[in-house]
C-alpha cells in the first residue's frame, strides 16, 4: 500500500502546497477522489480478463453448469490454432482490415487535403461529413442492408443506373464474392471521416514557414507535398490507422446486422465468430482462450505498430 | 488581404470546395434516405424504381410505436369511427390498434442508461481525473497506451466473464447492471479526457482560492469544475453517444426488462415482410438526437475521438 503510484504522488506534491490544505490531506482526498474509479476498472475491466485467462484452461460450459469442470492445460489453445476454420476467419478479418484501412486513409487523407485548402463553410461540410461515424453502427448496418436489397435498394439502383446492369442481377449481401465488399463499403462510408479528421489535424499542424521557406528555395508544390506534407503529416496518418485497425479487428456490430456473418462464412469476422463459440455453442472455455489469443494478437501488433509510430515521432 | 505564398489560389479553393461538398452530398445520402423512407408508405418504400418525389405518410411512425391486429368489418362497424389520426391511419390498412409497441420501453431504457451511465461517469471521472492531474502521477506516457489497451479487447471476449459476473450478482437484464458496465467501459476514456481539460486550467487559480481560506474540496467545486465546464460537457456528450450506440454488450447481456433500442429497432418486422418505414421511423428518431450532439461537439470532436491523443 504504502508504494502505489497514489501515495508517490502524494509525496511528490510541493510542501508548499500541502502546507495551505486545511482539513483533509492531500493524500487522503487523492485516495477518496480515485478510489472509486480504480474500483470499478478492476471490477469490470481488470477482473473478467483475468476471470478470462482462467477459464481458457478448462472444458467449462456455461449451459451444463453442473458438470464437472477440468482443468485441460493449452488442449484450447492447441485445438483453435489448429482449427482450419479460424484461418478462414482471420483471412476474412485480414481482408476487411486492409480494405477498409486502405480506402479510408485515401479517401480520409484527400478530403483532409481538399479541406484544409480553407474554401468558404468548410468548417460545415466537414461537421456534414462526420455524421456517419456518431451513428450506432448497428442501426446503420440494418438500414444498409435496405440499401443493398436487389431490385428495390438503392445501391442496387445507382450501380445499375451508371453500368447498365440489372439492379435485380445482383445481391451485394448474398452473394459470395459481393458481401466481403459490402461490409467494406458499409464500413468506409462510416469511418473515412475519422481518418479525415485525424489527417486534417495533422495537416493543420504543419506550420506555414515551412511552406515560406521552400517556396524561397523554389521548390515545386509537387516536391513540397512529397518532402513536407506527407513526412509532416505521417505521425497523424499513422495514428488514425492504429485506431482503425483496432477498432475493426474487433468489429462486431455493423457487420453483425449487415450479413450475420455470412453467406457461408464469407463474412464471420473473428468477434462474430466469437460470439458464436462463447453465446450460441456455449462453449466457454474455448471461446475464452479464443478471446485471449485475440487480446495477445492485437496487444502485440499494436505494440509493435507504436514503437515504429514513436520512431517516425521523432524524427 | 495580403498576400501570402501559402494562401491556396481562388482556383484551388473552388474546385477543393466542390469536391468536398460533392462527397459531403454523397455521404449524405443513405442518412437522408433513412428520413425519407420513414415517411414513406409501405409501397413507396420498396418501389422500383426508388422514389424520391412521394407523399408523405406517418403510417411508418404509427406502425412503430402501435401493435395492430387485423380487423374484419364486423369489427370496425361495432369500434364506431377512428377517434385519433393514427387510429385513423391505422384504418386505413384494415386493422385496429390493439395497443403500444415495445418501442418506446426501449428507447426510453436507451434514455435511462445512456444518462445514467454518463451522469455516474462524469461524477467519478471527474474526481478522479482532478486527482491525476493536481496530484503528480508517474508513468503518465504510459497512461494512453494503457487506455487503449482496455479497449483492444473485442466486447465479445469481455461479454463471457461480465455474463457470467452479472448472472451471479443478479445483474443480468437489468439497468443497474448496463449503467454500471457502460461506466466502467467510459471511464478510462472519461478520465483520460478530462485530464486534459483540467490540465489546461492554471493551477494558480486554485493556489488563491486555498490562500484565501477555501478547502481542497472548495477549491475543487468553486473554482475547477465551473473552469472545466465546456470540457466536461463535451465528454459527458461523448459518453451518451457511446452508451447509446452500443449494441455488443446490450444484446448479450439483456432481452427484456433493460434492453436498449439499437437490438431492438433490427427486429422490428410488419405483418407482411419487413416494415422499412417502420424500421426507418425508430432509426431515425434514434439517429437524429445524436446528430444534434454531434453539431454541438463539433470543436472537441477530433480530442474525444482520438482519446485526447490529438488536441486542436
Amino acid at each position: 500500500m504504502k508504494n502505489s503510484p497514489i501515495d508517490k504522488a502524494a509525496a511528490a506534491t510541493p510542501d508548499g502546497v500541502a502546507r495551505r490544505i486545511r482539513g483533509l490531506s492531500d493524500r487522503t482526498i487523492a485516495w477518496i477522489f480515485v478510489a472509486p474509479t480504480i474500483f470499478l476498472l478492476l471490477a469490470v475491466n481488470i477482473f473478467p480478463l483475468i476471470w478470462t485467462i482462467r477459464l481458457s484452461f478448462t472444458n467449462f460450459r456455461v449451459n451444463r453448469p453442473n458438470n464437472d469442470v477440468e482443468w485441460v492445460g493449452l488442449r484450447n489453445y492447441q485445438r483453435i490454432l489448429s482449427d482450419p476454420d479460424i484461418w478462414d476467419t482471420m483471412q476474412a478479418t485480414a481482408h476487411f482490415l486492409i480494405w477498409t484501412i486502405l480506402l479510408q486513409v485515401l479517401i480520409g487523407f484527400t478530403l483532409a487535403y481538399l479541406i484544409n485548402k480553407k474554401f468558404k463553410g468548410n468548417d460545415m461540410w466537414t461537421t456534414i461529413i462526420v455524421f456517419p461515424m456518431m451513428l450506432s453502427p448497428a442501426v446503420v448496418g440494418n438500414f444498409w442492408t435496405f440499401l443493398y436489397q436487389p431490385q428495390i435498394g438503392l445501391f442496387n439502383y445507382v450501380v445499375a443506373f451508371f453500368t447498365g446492369a440489372d439492379p435485380a442481377s445482383f445481391s451485394m449481401i448474398g452473394d459470395v464474392h459481393l458481401a466481403p465488399w459490402a461490409i467494406v463499403i458499409a464500413d468506409t462510408w462510416m469511418w473515412t471521416p475519422f481518418v479525415m479528421l485525424i489527417c486534417l489535424a495533422g495537416l493543420r499542424s504543419i506550420p506555414d514557414s515551412i511552406y515560406e521557406a521552400a517556396e524561397c528555395d523554389r521548390a515545386s508544390k509537387w516536391r513540397q507535398f512529397w518532402t513536407i506534407t506527407i513526412p509532416m503529416a505521417l505521425p497523424f496518418v499513422m495514428l488514425a490507422v492504429l485506431f482503425r485497425g483496432i477498432e475493426n479487428f474487433k468489429m462486431f456490430d455493423l457487420v453483425v446486422q449487415l450479413t450475420g456473418g455470412g453467406p457461408g462464412n464469407t463474412t464471420t469476422l473473428t468477434s462474430i465468430d466469437l460470439k458464436r463459440e462463447a453465446f450460441e455453442k456455449w462453449r466457454t472455455g474455448y471461446s475464452s482462450a479464443y478471446a485471449v489469443i485475440l487480446f495477445v494478437t492485437v496487444f502485440g501488433l499494436a505494440s509493435i505498430y507504436v514503437k515504429a509510430l514513436n520512431k517516425v515521432k521523432e524524427r | 488581404m495580403s498576400f501570402s505564398v501559402t494562401e491556396p489560389s481562388k482556383r484551388a479553393k473552388w474546385f477543393a470546395g466542390v469536391l468536398v461538398v460533392g462527397y459531403a452530398i454523397i455521404t449524405l445520402v443513405p442518412l437522408l434516405w433513412i428520413i425519407a423512407t420513414g415517411f414513406k408508405s409501405p409501397t413507396d418504400s420498396i418501389a422500383y424504381p426508388p422514389v424520391v418525389v412521394f407523399e408523405p405518410t406517418l403510417e411508418g411512425y404509427v406502425n412503430l410505436f402501435t401493435e395492430r391486429t387485423r380487423a374484419t368489418s364486423q369489427m370496425l362497424e361495432t369500434a364506431g369511427p377512428p377517434t385519433t389520426w393514427y387510429e385513423e391511419i391505422a384504418r386505413n390498412r384494415g386493422t385496429v390498434i390493439s395497443g403500444p409497441s415495445r418501442y418506446g420501453e426501449r428507447f426510453l431504457n436507451s434514455v435511462i442508461i445512456g444518462f445514467g451511465s454518463t451522469a455516474l461517469c462524469m461524477i467519478l471521472g471527474t474526481a478522479a481525473a482532478y486527482a491525476f492531474s493536481r496530484f503528480r502521477v508517474p508513468l503518465k506516457d504510459d497512461l494512453l497506451f494503457f487506455i487503449l489497451s482496455t479497449r483492444m479487447m473485442p466486447p465479445i471476449a469481455v461479454a463471457i466473464p461480465i455474463f457470467l459476473m452479472f448472472r451471479n450478482l443478479g445483474l443480468n437484464d437489468t439497468h443497474l447492471g448496463m449503467i454500471l458496465l457502460y461506466t466502467a467501459v467510459n471511464l478510462s476514456l472519461s478520465v483520460w479526457l478530462l485530464k486534459g481539460f483540467i490540465d489546461e486550467i492554471p493551477v494558480e487559480y486554485e493556489e488563491a482560492a486555498l490562500i484565501d481560506g477555501y478547502t481542497r474540496f472548495q477549491a475543487f467545486y468553486k473554482v475547477v469544475l465551473p473552469q472545466a465546464a465546456t470540457g466536461i460537457a463535451s465528454t459527458a456528450i461523448f459518453c451518451l453517444i457511446f452508451a447509446w450506440n452500443e449494441y455488443a454488450f446490450a444484446v448479450l447481456l439483456t432481452s427484456g426488462t433493460a434492453q436498449t433500442a439499437p437490438p431492438f429497432i433490427p427486429t422490428i418486422i410488419g405483418t407482411s415482410g419487413k416494415d422499412w418505414p417502420a424500421v426507418a421511423a425508430g432509426a431515425t428518431i434514434f439517429l437524429v438526437p445524436v446528430m444534434v450532439f454531434t453539431i454541438l461537439l463539433r470543436k472537441h470532436l477530433l480530442r474525444g475521438i482520438t482519446f485526447g491523443a490529438v488536441r486542436k
